[in-house]
């Protein structure tokens, strides 16, 4: 465990910015491409101070060309560069995905093992912020259905360090999903420049034996508080956060399965086709499905576009007292 | 005027050849049922693809299309794996699993051919920035179709690359189809270069299938982009004899006009420079269609007896 006095703390949008610097000053090979990252700092404020630091060179404000700026990611990846691209909002991956998914995640299979694409889609997803359905979508099963990317969200400051280090580092196309509504998320950050986060692992936030959960990006948050609430009545509840959403670490959540015997699983993005109807069926095709003492809970988004009036807004995704009454639910004390 | 040694004339006739037999001996093997799935055919498109390709410099690199074989030969690739990746085999360049559409060499800078129209004009650009980037002094030459400049990633590239002066030279055959479509029903402009004006960058038309003209025009392009200048478009105006792919039965156009383009055959037109001129005896000629002839005679060979990939490989590579 790291000593707090190695740790400080800051934002989890500072976090990533902490990350990309510590990189970028180890690694020349590592640029940095997006629109608005340069004057402006990046449309969250991401990049803010980069430009000073590493120049025009390394911090290459795009034109508005988000196929442009993925493929080009994926060609410069491919010859010798490390680029990290920023997407303003997830979105508008929808205008890079043949550059990410017909091209760079495939190349090293279709060629035999000859490439390698080292590069980080930074992906700022999710509801919360009054943006309507363009600007606010959770995409993140569409990536976990493409073979060849690797799938990372974190969500606390600490976590996202340490994922955005080693997301660089890593030899292939890996996309970070950053949740807008974390940005302002306060937390302590190791200091270390070598701390980085193994890529391909489930954790656990939280032990208990009575339920689990497995909940990423703001629905972590919301399984917490639910936790705490439950704490009170003597309801011990598990929760499991997958920071790799692809390839999944399925071990540790079969495991809490077989220990509590109840699960829910969840998400802001829409349930239908959700990465959680995926952890779902690896626990019921695992041992635990024998473990279990009732239905499977799936907390999911409503499948519609994300409305912009607030209420509505935030009646679409699952919220604290949806836990509270899945475990109650699950415990029969409904 | 750019010198041509005959070492160079020779290697040029050579590898023609060897473009027109590599094809006319796929087609062949697809006809007879001996290659699982498609394969794009440019025969009579030889000057460009593969007089382009030559003209790069040792350490350059190139994206190729869809419709790849001349174009990797001009590149330099070994036909025997070549041939071997389109049989599918484990000796091919992908080791039986890109297939004719993918055929790669990326450690000697052919960033593969590519199966999506357009798929390679961001590549291009990126792989530009690094060239850029590391200060290298290489260029790296984009090839794809008429259809693919209708792309959005077309436009994004050569605005990229013109705001950034990536050193990148795209060149477009344009062989008169999209697929089925003629090219006057997919672009109103007459010609495809003259779309450069639009990102203020250098915009040329030549004949696809005068490799003179192929040869001279990329040689300036890539002296140009390598000074650091930017990006140059080229359109080089050529034909392709064979459908789109094996599933194609050419109900689109009229046969005479394949024998037009026949009579403007890029293979000839070079054997006449080389009688015209006297450079090689017309014995020497002869030896060097024969010695094309052969490698890909050698190159079957090579591919038919080379093993199957083990199953066991399936799994490989997914990840570095």
């Amino acid at each position: 465990m790291m000593k707090t006095s190695d740790m400080t703390k800051m934002t989890y949008r500072n976090a990533i910015r902490l990350g990309i610097t510590e990189e970028m000053r180890l690694d020349r090979d590592v640029i940095f491409l997006g629109e608005d990252i340069g004057v402006y700092g990046g449309a969250f404020g991401v990049s803010k101070g980069l430009l000073e630091e590493f120049g025009e060179e390394r911090i290459l404000d795009t034109p508005i060309s988000e196929g442009a700026i993925v493929g080009t990611a994926v060609g410069a990846a491919t010859t010798g560069l490390r680029p990290i691209c920023e997407m303003m909002f997830m979105d508008f991956i929808t205008l890079g995905m043949d550059a990410l998914v017909n091209q760079g995640a495939k190349m090293r299979y279709m060629f035999g093992g000859q490439s390698q694409v080292p590069m980080v889609l930074r992906l700022p997803s999710g509801s919360g912020t009054g943006a309507a359905a363009q600007h606010s979508q959770s995409l993140e099963a569409w990536l976990c259905h493409v073979p060849g990317l690797k799938v990372v969200s974190p969500s606390t400051p600490a976590q996202a360090k340490g994922l955005i280090k080693a997301a660089i580092r890593d030899n292939n196309p890996v996309c970070f999903i950053e949740h807008k509504m974390l940005y302002d998320a306060v937390g302590l950050v190791p200091l270390d420049d070598d701390y980085t986060l193994e890529i391909g692992k489930t954790i656990v936030e939280r032990p208990g034996q009575d339920v689990t959960i497995v909940a990423y990006g703001t629905t972590l948050a919301k399984a917490i508080e639910a936790a705490e609430f439950l704490d009170e009545e003597g309801i011990r509840v598990e929760i499991l956060n997958p920071l790799t959403l692809y390839p999944m670490d399925m071990k540790p959540i079969i495991e809490s399965v077989i220990k509590t015997g109840c699960l829910i699983v969840a998400h802001e993005a829409a349930k239908t086709g959700g990465v959680g109807g995926e952890i779902v069926a690896r626990v019921v095709e695992s041992e635990a499905f024998d473990y279990l003492t009732a239905p499977i809970i799936r907390l999911g988004g409503l499948d519609v576009p994300i409305p912009f009036n607030q209420e509505l807004e935030a009646a679409v995704v699952p919220q604290r007292n949806d836990f509270v009454h899945g475990v109650y639910r699950l415990l029969n004390r409904e | 005027m750019i010198e041509l040694s005959e070492e160079l004339l020779l290697r040029m006739y050579y590898n023609m050849n060897q473009a027109r037999y590599f094809e006319e001996k796929l087609d062949d093997l697809v006809a007879k049922g001996q290659v699982h799935g498609t394969i794009h055919l440019a025969i009579g498109q030889e000057a460009s693809g593969v007089m382009a390709a030559l003209a790069l410099e040792e350490g350059d690199l190139v994206s190729l299309s869809h419709r790849g074989h001349a174009q990797a030969i001009g590149f330099g690739l070994d036909v025997n794996l070549m041939m071997a990746e389109c049989l599918g085999k484990y000796t091919g360049y992908c080791k039986g699993k890109g297939g004719s559409m993918h055929i790669a060499d990326v450690e000697n800078g052919n960033l593969g051919a590519n199966g999506v129209v357009g798929g390679g004009f961001n590549l291009s650009c990126g792989a530009a920035l690094t060239q850029k980037y590391h200060q290298t002094g290489k260029v790296v030459l984009c090839f794809a179709g008429d259809g693919a400049t209708n792309e959005g990633s077309f436009h994004e590239s050569l605005n990229l690359a013109s705001v950034w002066k990536l050193p990148v030279v795209f060149f477009i055959e344009n062989n008169q189809y999209g697929m089925s479509n003629p090219v006057e029903n997919h672009i109103n402009i007459e010609n495809i270069s003259d779309r450069s004006e639009a990102y203020n960058i250098p915009g040329l038309t030549i004949d696809g299938n005068d490799f003179l003209d192929v040869y001279n025009t990329v040689t300036k392009a890539l002296r140009y982009a390598r000074a650091g200048k930017g990006p140059v478009l080229i359109e080089a105006k050529t034909y392709r004899y064979s459908g789109h792919s094996k599933s194609d039965k050419q109900v689109y156009r009229d046969k005479r006009e394949v024998l037009e383009w026949q009579k403007k055959d890029p293979l000839l037109k070079m054997k006449e420079y080389l009688r015209e001129n006297r450079i090689f005896t017309e014995k020497q000629i002869l030896k060097m269609e024969d010695e094309a002839m052969i490698s890909i005679e050698q190159a079957v060979e090579f591919a038919k007896k080379s093993p199957q990939p083990q199953l066991n490989t399936i799994l490989d590579d997914v990840y570095a």
